[in-house]
């Protein structure tokens, strides 16, 4: 059925169509509106039977999905920014452990200075964690990720994080199509333990592991994460044929078979992107998008596939490694081992900052020209940043960078955007 | 596509009135796509939100720099914020004041836009009336639909309906038929002005 609803809300009802019986969260923006809306689902009895504990925190959050996952509970959480951080400790148990748990994450930048806005730096501080990562670009792709993210995460044993852009998606009211009760059911099985704590067939979960198979360990939630790069595709496919709509996978391509050029991104972005290439194209520029929706497993095969064929590629990315430069470029340059292409790492949009179609035309036909830089920062404000620099140069005591920065800036309250 | 901008105040319904004005498009079988301008909000603080309506999927998620349409919920805005900011010349502008451009010290500065879609509309004491609380959201879309003839009143309503129950809606709804009346009659006011 199509409904005008926010994002957040569409994510609380499909995960309300999955029937998680455990559901265990600690508000934090941008998540917030998600639980509540669950929290809502469960205390009019639509949502049953579902227990939704209130924890005191984040830690305490994964910790409670760990024990009702264990016990056997189709469990949920979700979280951000600081609470992914606050959670990191039980995160890894979590997959370490081999629980199926889905957890949304309402992406938004890690502080300081403290940032409630959007960008990428949460789940990508957790990549290596052991958790499916998926990236949806718009609001009937998380809600739908949702539902196939129950169904992946209890086949294979192991907890699936669905990322998907604080306030930019989790805020946005926009036309989604919501399944019935009844698809979901003929899609998502109930859940069926590959381990689980029973009294009647006592066993410990969780044993400390020396270094006689400690590796061992680590190599098979290797293997198993890597048979979801077949599993994540079928049950797109499967997904996609009940529900008469292509959501998920590993990548997506758009304007890509003929492109020379080719822009690499995760999220929300892909539709400006999508939109900008349109407009690019109807200038004769041979370009296209590729975007990722499965970040862990990363699909090397898949990417590699999909760019081989183009001179220059260029990935745009939320995230940043300071000290080093892109997350995202970092794996699509392994995917593209030996290859000969132009490479180009555009960060963009941290913190929030708007990401506009101008700015990336313009950004992209620098790219065209090869006259970009290979690590650019999108509207980076240069004239802020060497006034800084400039104060660091001339005193030792230069003060605290964000509080200058800002006064730099000035008052912001009075600006449209 | 039509870009539409609110202005107002944190606790003024600002995001509220957006989410409407989509629920509105999208009952008339539209694709609409509202957002706020993500900041921490406080009340009495500048807000924004922002709304687009288009006839196929949008997938556009920038901030709206040049909008087609401005609501201005608090005109003591008008001299702290920039909130003419990109409006093309064919834009349609509606303040919630029972004042005129000129009174509100913003004549001059409008003078670039059409004069016939310039419209002000006391949407505050229209909410006082019907509803008892100074939210004048909905009530500038039932203005805001009789300015521009882009939505219905009647699906504004509806919109109205979908996000509130009971006397709260009831209130919101004649609030905003009331401002749909009065824009109609300015704007007939203004046509035999400009005919006499």
């Amino acid at each position: 059925m199509l409904k005008q609803i926010e994002g957040s809300r569409a994510v609380a009802e499909a995960v309300g169509l999955s029937r998680p019986e455990v559901i265990c969260a600690y508000p934090i923006s941008p998540q917030t509106h998600i639980v509540e809306g669950l929290g809502e689902l469960v205390k009019s009895g639509t949502l049953a039977p579902c227990e939704f504990i209130n924890v005191e925190s984040e830690f305490a959050a994964m910790s409670v999905a760990i024990g009702a996952s264990a016990a056997g509970a189709r469990t949920y959480t979700a979280t951000a920014s600081q609470g992914l951080l606050f959670m990191a400790e039980a995160i890894y148990n979590a997959s370490g452990l081999g629980l199926p748990i889905v957890m949304t994450v309402a992406n938004r930048a890690i502080g300081a200075p403290i940032n409630i806005w959007n960008d990428h730096s949460d789940s990508m501080s957790q990549r290596d964690c052991g958790w499916i990562q998926l990236f949806a670009a718009h609001n009937q792709e998380a809600l739908d990720l949702h539902i196939q993210a129950f169904k992946l995460a209890e086949e294979l044993s192991m907890p699936v994080m669905v990322c998907m852009d604080g306030f930019i998606l989790t805020h946005a009211y926009e036309r989604v199509d919501m399944p019935t009760q009844a698809q979901v059911d003929a899609f998502l099985p109930p859940y069926e333990p590959r381990q689980v704590l029973d009294p009647n067939e006592p066993v410990s979960i969780g044993a400390m592991v020396g270094p006689e198979a400690f590796m061992e360990v680590r190599y098979l939630a290797h293997a198993k994460q890597l048979t979801a790069l077949e599993r994540i595709p079928q049950i797109a496919a499967e997904f996609a044929e009940r529900f008469g709509r292509t959501t998920g996978g590993l990548v997506r391509s758009y304007h890509c078979e003929d492109a020379e050029t080719i822009v690499v991104a995760l999220g929300s972005v892909i539709g400006t992107l999508r939109d900008t290439v349109e407009e690019l194209r109807r200038d004769g520029l041979k370009i296209g998008v590729l975007g990722i929706q499965s970040f862990r497993p990363f699909p090397l095969a898949a990417v590699r596939a999909a760019l081989q064929g183009a001179k220059r590629v260029v990935v745009l990315e939320k995230s940043f490694s300071v000290g080093l430069g892109g997350v995202v470029s970092t794996d699509v340059r392994l995917a593209l081992s030996g290859l000969q292409l132009s490479g180009y790492t555009v960060v963009a949009g941290l913190g929030g900052r708007a990401i506009t179609k101008a700015s990336l035309a313009r950004m992209l036909r620098e790219a065209l020209a090869d006259r970009l830089q290979p690590l650019t920062f999108l509207d980076l404000d240069w004239r802020i940043v060497n006034r800084q620099l400039e104060r660091e140069g001339a005193k030792r005591r230069s003060g605290p960078v964000a509080e200058a920065l800002l006064r730099d800036v000035g008052t912001v309250a009075s600006k449209v955007l | 596509m039509l870009q539409v901008r609110i202005h107002g105040r944190g606790g003024q319904g600002v995001v509220t009135a957006a989410e409407m004005l989509s629920v509105a498009a999208f009952g008339q079988g539209r694709h609409a796509q509202a957002f706020p301008s993500f900041g921490s909000e406080r009340t009495g603080a500048p807000v924004v939100a922002f709304c687009r309506i288009h006839d196929s999927e949008i997938r556009l998620r920038e901030p709206i720099l040049e909008p087609d349409v401005l609501l201005v919920q608090d005109p003591t805005l008008l001299h702290q914020v920039d909130v003419f900011q990109g409006l093309g010349p064919d834009g349609y502008v509606l303040i919630n004041s029972r004042r005129s451009f000129d009174h509100l010290g913003v004549g001059e500065m409008t003078r670039r836009f059409r004069h016939d879609r310039l419209m002000t509309v006391p949407a505050t004491e229209m909410a006082m009336k019907h509803l008892g609380r100074p939210l004048p959201g909905a009530v500038l879309l039932g203005g805001f639909a009789a300015l521009s003839g882009l939505i219905t009143l009647d699906a504004v309503s509806h919109a109205i309906r979908d996000k509130f129950d009971g006397r709260v809606a009831e209130g919101n709804i004649a609030a905003a038929g009331e401002a749909f009346a009065y824009v109609r009659n300015e704007m007939e006011e203004l046509a035999r002005a400009q005919a006499d």
